[in-house]
C-alpha cells in the first residue's frame, strides 16, 4: 500500500493506494496520527486508489474523524470513493459520518 | 468443493480474499456481489484471528467453498475459542459521532453482505458457514 501526504494551504491531502484491511489499516492510522500530532485537523482523503476497505479501515477513519471534529477544529472528508466502497459504507450505516466529494479540488475548496 | 488452509495472520487476508473472489466470479456474481463475498470473508477471518485465536499466528483458517446451482457456500473453520454471535451487539450507527463505540461491525457486515450466516462449535473448533444465492441469470 502507498500513502502520500501533501500539505496544502488550507488542509492536508492524504492519497492512499491499495487495500485497507486489518493488515494494512495500521499504516493509514499512523499517517493520520502524524497529521493530528502536528495539529493538522483538516484532512482530504483521496480514496480513488483504494479498491478494498474492511470495517477495520472504517474504524480508523471514524477515530480520526472524532479527533478532527472535536472543538470544531476540522474534519476528514473523502474523495472519489469507488462505488463498491461507497455502497458498503452506506449499507453499514457509516455514511452519515463523512462528506464525500467527487474530486480533490472541490474537497479542498470545502475548507 | 475446494479447500485451502491459510495461516491465521493478517497477512493471509489478501490471499484468502483472492481465493473467495475467484469462487464468487466463477459463481457468476457481478462486481457488487463479488465485493460482498470478499468483504464478508475478510471480516470473518479478521474476527477469527482477533477473537477466536486472540492474536496472530495461533492457528490456521481452513477455507472451503462450494458452488451449487443455487448458491455459493463458504465455510471457515478455526481451532480457536468458541465464538458466540449472541454476545456481539450490533453497532449503533444512529449515535452521534462522539458517542459512537468502535468495534462490532464485522458480524453486522457479514450478515448484510451474505444471505445466510451460521455459527457452530464442535470438538474441533468453530465452523462458520456463509451462503449467498447466485444471480438467476448465471446458469
Amino acid at each position: 500500500m502507498d500513502i502520500a501526504t501533501t500539505q496544502l494551504k488550507r488542509c492536508d491531502l492524504l492519497s492512499v493506494n491499495g487495500r485497507i484491511d486489518s493488515y494494512t489499516a495500521p499504516q493509514v492510522e499512523d499517517a493520520l496520527k502524524s497529521l493530528l500530532d502536528k495539529g493538522r485537523y483538516k484532512i482530504v482523503l483521496d480514496m480513488a486508489g483504494v479498491d478494498f476497505m474492511s470495517s477495520k479501515g472504517w474504524w480508523v477513519l471514524i477515530e480520526a474523524q472524532k479527533a478532527c471534529r472535536r472543538y470544531n477544529r476540522g474534519e476528514v472528508v473523502l474523495v472519489d470513493l469507488q462505488d463498491k466502497l461507497r455502497e458498503s459504507l452506506n449499507l453499514v450505516g457509516m455514511g452519515s459520518y463523512f462528506k464525500v466529494f467527487d474530486d480533490v479540488t472541490t474537497a479542498v475548496g470545502s475548507f | 468443493m475446494t479447500t485451502e488452509v491459510f495461516p491465521g495472520s493478517y497477512a493471509s487476508l489478501h490471499p484468502i480474499r483472492e481465493f473467495v473472489v475467484k469462487a464468487a466470479r466463477q459463481a457468476g456474481f457481478d462486481e457488487a456481489g463479488v465485493y460482498s463475498v470478499e468483504l464478508a470473508v475478510d471480516e470473518a477471518c479478521s474476527n477469527i484471528i482477533e477473537h477466536a485465536y486472540g492474536g496472530e499466528s495461533k492457528g490456521d483458517i481452513r477455507c472451503t467453498y462450494q458452488i451449487s446451482a443455487e448458491s455459493l457456500t463458504i465455510i471457515l473453520k478455526d481451532r480457536g475459542k468458541r465464538f458466540n454471535p449472541e454476545n456481539v451487539p450490533d453497532p449503533d450507527f444512529s449515535a452521534q459521532l462522539e458517542n459512537l463505540k468502535v468495534g462490532g461491525a464485522g458480524l453486522f457486515l457479514m450478515r448484510k453482505m451474505m444471505d445466510m450466516v451460521t455459527f457452530e462449535f464442535n470438538e474441533n473448533g468453530n465452523v462458520l458457514t456463509m451462503v449467498k444465492y447466485r444471480p438467476p441469470s448465471s446458469d
